[in-house]
């Protein structure tokens, strides 16, 4: 049956629309101009707020780094545990979620579309399994292709043709769609324990530097003509005065012909703006980096907004979370993926009254208002790193009032407070801006043509939340805005009600997206190159990709490359 | 005839993918690259005496049935539970292991896999402790030391060393296979000479002492460049003669032991002469070659998991691994034995949350090992109907544990007939995962490889998979045929 949706506030930031009183109308999966009205399904929205279906577009959510967070964490999920209902499956939270409660958690929250951000190629079919089992979701999932050593050999051969169809391969096979960088030549220095403290550090046994490394994969990027930019982790992550790495990082990458559209896409930027020499002398250089941005049009961003709460930290930058281990004791793992990349796991507990999470509080906050466009900055908890996704709601409260904000200021650390610039900040983001910083620009950075909007021809994905933008001022009432994004009144997708006022009606499957790669010429693996592949990796050249097998909703994209 | 490259192997948990099939008239006729126990398995589906339909026990006798009535029985036993167990798991696909937790859940009953005879203890110091670890193909590349304890891939994992660890080249490390040639030569001379001078061949030569590793006295061979193959075990398994270095514990002292380690690593001085019956000046030198490496790593096995104090074994060693990578790089894997039992930790983790020993009597996963975990509540006599696929408890399970199983209803599912299918109520076959059945397996590593389907099945005869899912459908019919009933 058709769908219609009355007389709500719609937001649509794509389409320009802010908040006009409009139906949308939804056929089968997709938006369309108009439906009759007596055959149809109606939702009365009369003052409620429509938006598109939400778009996360960093979220550890499945792969073997966030399952082996799920297995060392048993007190993690005893104090937070779902029931099976008559619909739904059985499971746990907290920081880390097991897959059914991610897809319902997520979809109550008005989200339907999320990227998995970290997949180690050898490991996509464990990816692409645990995608499978989540449900309500559309995904993705970037391979992480930044130390492979195919790539670092090419890029010291200078030979980026070869480059660029290595990963368009990689792409393919492991179903991905995104090149992820986690910091790069790091990971291949950690294989023996090391690391690189800039961008024009020597790479241990190959001779190029991070720099090598990031420019040769963002033109990569263009010669494949990829959706997405470069996804990067930046070098120095989590260290004291990594500004200064940042800033190297986004100037390395200014050159990048861009044509206005961002060329590099730096993910949980938070933790990469860190000012001072140590941990005593700690503190934001938030300001630094988001005058960069707002001076240059070639970077894109999300927040990685810190949570205090108990969570898990988890990345493919090995040395870091070595870092966190030194300092918290806490149970570590680590975990190197041959010839690829690398993987560590801490438990970690952020704290108001610890001076250093309290700065880095205030800095994921500080960049999201001191950037001026929020085309160019998104929300996002780098989940679970800086806390788990389900403080979404708490997060744009913050950015949207600043009551909020002075509230959770108010009781932080003494000495974080007098360090921040946060109280000097008045700008609070509307409702068209929060549609901007959790749909609408995600969408568009990672050009999901067909997602974050509801105009014509989009996906039938919409999240209607119970408030009313002309009775309530969310700057002031921000639990009442809190409290209507917590739980949707409607979670609409592929044109089907998934949940209405916090209660999941029905499971459906979601799609897995990945890029269908059409190079000029065929990719071909010459036999020394499978004879590689052999003394690469210790799996047969066959038993490497994922096959169609292992994805039960495949939905490829068709990528057509200049190589 | 026919022939099938990179199968991979579904024994244990090194997964070679690098075997070579000839198929003649539907059957495995030859195996290449495998080990004794992969060519067994893959000779084993066109074994005589294998089941070909399901059996149900009449009047105490087991009498063939059909699938349908072997399901229907099966979904009816599990529905009318109060607190069924299902068991086993660890030598099927993960295709199989995720429907078998919809089916725990469904059923409300204790999934439990075979870690919890095994490395379960594994398990609980990763909880505790976290784990420094890597893939294999890391080890390969990269390592320079090498550690077995505890365990003996000689026998347990053939081709372990050779794919993965001291006879493979890798990136930074070379093959040691000369060296390990030469040591097994001078072995079976060895033998020989022993053997001609027990026959009176040879007159007894005693002045000649050949050296040995088994004295506990680190050779200079420690010193030396290139990778090195220590083995630390009660006794002298075959692993460790072929090691560099062989270090002989006594039973049972291990803790002490990687304590003594972890002391001198922390540059403690220890005021004894020698710690679990090993002087400490030999410790010293084991501990400068662990300190002097690039990349060293342990692997450790049921030595270290099920001898006394247990996961306090692994909680030690991994903390030795975590004051190591102060110094060095170090890593620590557990060498698992079913070919997907790191799988059904994996899956059901992603499911539950929980690696194994998950009870969803209460509606939402729980684990609490000791209270959920199946042995235990077999011993508390407390399950009132099973379900064992894929493993074999009433052999290794203790007495009184295997005296509940079968005084209860229990399902059993497996393409053998082993001990616990003779014990069973209704025995449901099925085709051999990996052979007859394509999936998914997970290494020791947590490395994914497909499973391949080389030949077919019998006539009729189901997938795990397939199996599960018919229960899983009929335990929902009978359940909501109640609901209505009520």
């Amino acid at each position: 049956m058709d769908l219609l949706i009355k007389n709500g506030f719609v937001y649509d930031p794509i389409n320009g629309i802010n908040g006009e009183r409009m139906d949308i109308a939804i056929r089968n999966n997709k938006i369309v101009e108009s439906v009759i009205e007596k055959n149809s399904k109606i939702i009365d929205a009369t003052g409620l707020t429509v938006f598109p279906g939400g778009v996360d577009i960093h979220t550890h959510i499945a792969g073997s780094e966030v399952n082996t967070g799920r297995l060392v964490r048993p007190e993690d999920h005893e104090k937070d545990f779902v029931r099976k209902t008559s619909v739904t499956r059985s499971g746990v939270g907290y920081s880390i979620p097991s897959t059914f409660t991610t897809g319902y958690r997520y979809s109550l929250m008005g989200y339907t579309t999320v990227m998995n951000p970290s997949m180690a190629a050898l490991e996509a079919k464990h990816t692409h399994e645990e995608l499978n089992d989540i449900p309500m979701l559309d995904k993705a999932t970037y391979p992480l292709l930044g130390d492979w050593w195919l790539v670092l050999e090419t890029i010291q051969k200078g030979d980026l043709e070869e480059c660029a169809r290595y990963v368009a391969w990689m792409l393919e096979i492991t179903k991905g769609y995104a090149i992820k960088i986690v910091n790069p030549g790091g990971l291949e220095s950690w294989g023996f324990g090391r690391n690189v403290h800039s961008i024009d550090d020597q790479i241990p046994n190959f001779g190029i530097t991070p720099r090598d490394i990031m420019c040769g994969l963002a033109k990569v990027n263009k010669m494949l003509n990829l959706p997405h930019t470069i996804h990067l982790h930046t070098n120095n992550l989590g260290v004291p005065g990594n500004y200064e790495t940042t800033l190297d990082t986004m100037k390395c990458l200014e050159s990048i012909p861009s044509n206005g559209k961002p060329v590099v896409h730096i993910t949980h930027l938070q933790f990469s703006s860190f000012a001072g020499e140590d941990w005593g002398s700690f503190r934001s250089g938030a300001a630094e980096i988001a005058g960069y941005i707002n001076n240059h049009d070639h970077v894109s961003c999300d927040m990685g907004q810190i949570i205090f709460t108990d969570t898990t930290t988890m990345t493919a930058d090995g040395p870091f979370e070595y870092t966190l281990y030194q300092l918290s004791g806490h149970k570590w793992v680590n975990s190197d993926v041959e010839t690829e990349t690398s993987g560590g796991i801490i438990p970690f507990h952020y704290k108001r009254k610890n001076p250093v999470n309290a700065i880095q509080w205030s800095i994921g906050l500080e960049l999201a208002l001191l950037i001026k466009n929020p085309w160019k900055v998104f929300m996002t908890t780098d989940h679970p790193n800086a806390g788990p996704f389900t403080a979404y709601p708490k997060i744009l409260a913050w950015l949207a009032s600043k009551k909020a904000r002075m509230a959770t200021f108010k009781r932080l650390h003494k000495k974080a407070q007098k360090k921040s610039i946060l109280p000097s900040i008045d700008r609070e983001l509307s409702l068209y801006d929060i549609a901007i910083v959790t749909r609408a620009g995600q969408a568009k950075a990672l050009n999901l043509k067909e997602k974050g909007h509801l105009g014509v021809g989009a996906d039938a994905d919409v999240a209607i939340f119970d408030l009313n933008p002309e009775k309530v001022d969310i700057a002031n009432k921000f639990r009442t805005f809190r409290r209507a994004f917590t739980n949707t009144a409607y979670t609409i997708k592929g044109g089907k009600i998934l949940a209405k006022d916090g209660e999941i009606l029905q499971q459906a499957e979601g799609k897995t997206i990945w890029l269908d790669m059409q190079t000029k010429k065929e990719i071909e693996i010459s036999e020394e190159i499978k004879k590689k592949f052999r003394e690469y990796w210790t799996v047969e050249y066959e038993n490497y990709p994922v096959s169609e097998h292992y994805i039960k909703n495949s939905s490829p994209i068709k990528i057509k490359a200049d190589v | 005839m026919s022939k099938i490259n990179s199968v991979t192997c579904p024994v244990c948990g090194c997964l070679c993918d690098d075997i070579e099939l000839t198929i003649a008239d539907g059957i495995v006729a030859q195996v290449k690259n495998g080990c004794a126990m992969c060519e067994a398995k893959f000779f084993s589906h066109s074994n005589e005496h294998r089941l070909k339909t399901p059996l149900i026990r009449k009047d105490g006798k087991l009498v063939p049935t059909t699938y349908t009535v072997a399901v229907r029985k099966s979904a009816e036993i599990l529905a009318k539970a109060n607190y069924p167990i299902l068991y086993g798991w660890s030598s099927t696909d993960s295709e199989a292991q995720r429907v078998g937790v919809e089916l725990a859940e469904e059923v409300g009953g204790v999934l439990d896999n075979t870690a919890v005879v095994c490395h379960g203890p594994s398990i609980l110091s990763v909880q505790e402790v976290g784990i420094p670890t890597c893939t294999l193909g890391q080890i390969r590349h990269r390592a320079d030391l090498l550690i077995y304890w505890g365990c003996n891939p000689w026998s347990a994992h053939p081709r372990h060393l050779e794919r993965y660890t001291a006879f493979t080249d890798g990136r930074f490390e070379n093959s040691e296979w000369m060296s390990y040639l030469n040591k097994v030569k001078a072995a079976a001379g060895r033998k020989k000479i022993k053997s001609l001078e027990r026959k009176g061949i040879l007159k007894h030569r005693r002045e000649r002492e050949i050296p040995t590793v088994s004295d506990n006295k680190p050779t200079e061979i420690l010193d030396k460049k290139g990778r090195k193959l220590i083995v630390v075990d009660v006794r002298k398994s075959m692993t460790a003669e072929i090691a560099d270095y062989f270090l002989q514990v006594k039973p049972g002292k291990d803790y002490e032991l990687i304590q003594g380690i972890r002391a001198l690593v922390r540059d403690q001085e220890l005021d004894v002469e020698e710690v679990a019956g090993v002087p400490v000046e030999y410790l010293q030198q084991l501990v400068d070659a662990m300190i002097s490496c690039d990349f060293g790593v342990i692997f450790f096995g049921m030595g270290l998991t099920q001898s006394p104090s247990k996961f306090r074994n692994i909680d030690v060693a991994i903390s030795l691994i975590r004051d190591l990578n102060m110094r060095t790089k170090f890593a620590i894997m557990p060498m698992r034995g079913h070919f997907n039992v790191t799988g059904a930790n994996t899956v059901f983790t992603w499911q539950s949350g929980y690696p194994y020993a998950v009870d969803f009597s209460l509606g939402y996963p729980r684990y609490n090992p000791g209270e959920t975990t199946v042995v235990d509540v077999l011993l508390r006599q407390e399950s009132d109907a099973g379900l064992v696929i894929a493993s074999d408890p009433v052999s290794n399970f203790p007495r009184k544990a295997v005296e509940h199983l079968v005084k209860n209803p229990l399902i059993v599912i497996d393409p053998h007939m082993n001990a616990t299918s003779l014990v069973g109520d209704i025995i449901i076959p099925s085709s051999i995962v990996g052979v007859e059945k394509e999936g998914t397996a997970y290494r020791m590593d947590h490395v994914p490889l497909p499973l391949k389907k080389v030949v077919d099945p019998p006539k009729g005869v189901l997938s795990d998979e397939e199996i599960l899912n018919r229960i899983l459908k009929e335990v929902r019919k009978i359940k909501s045929n109640r609901l209505e009933a009520a």
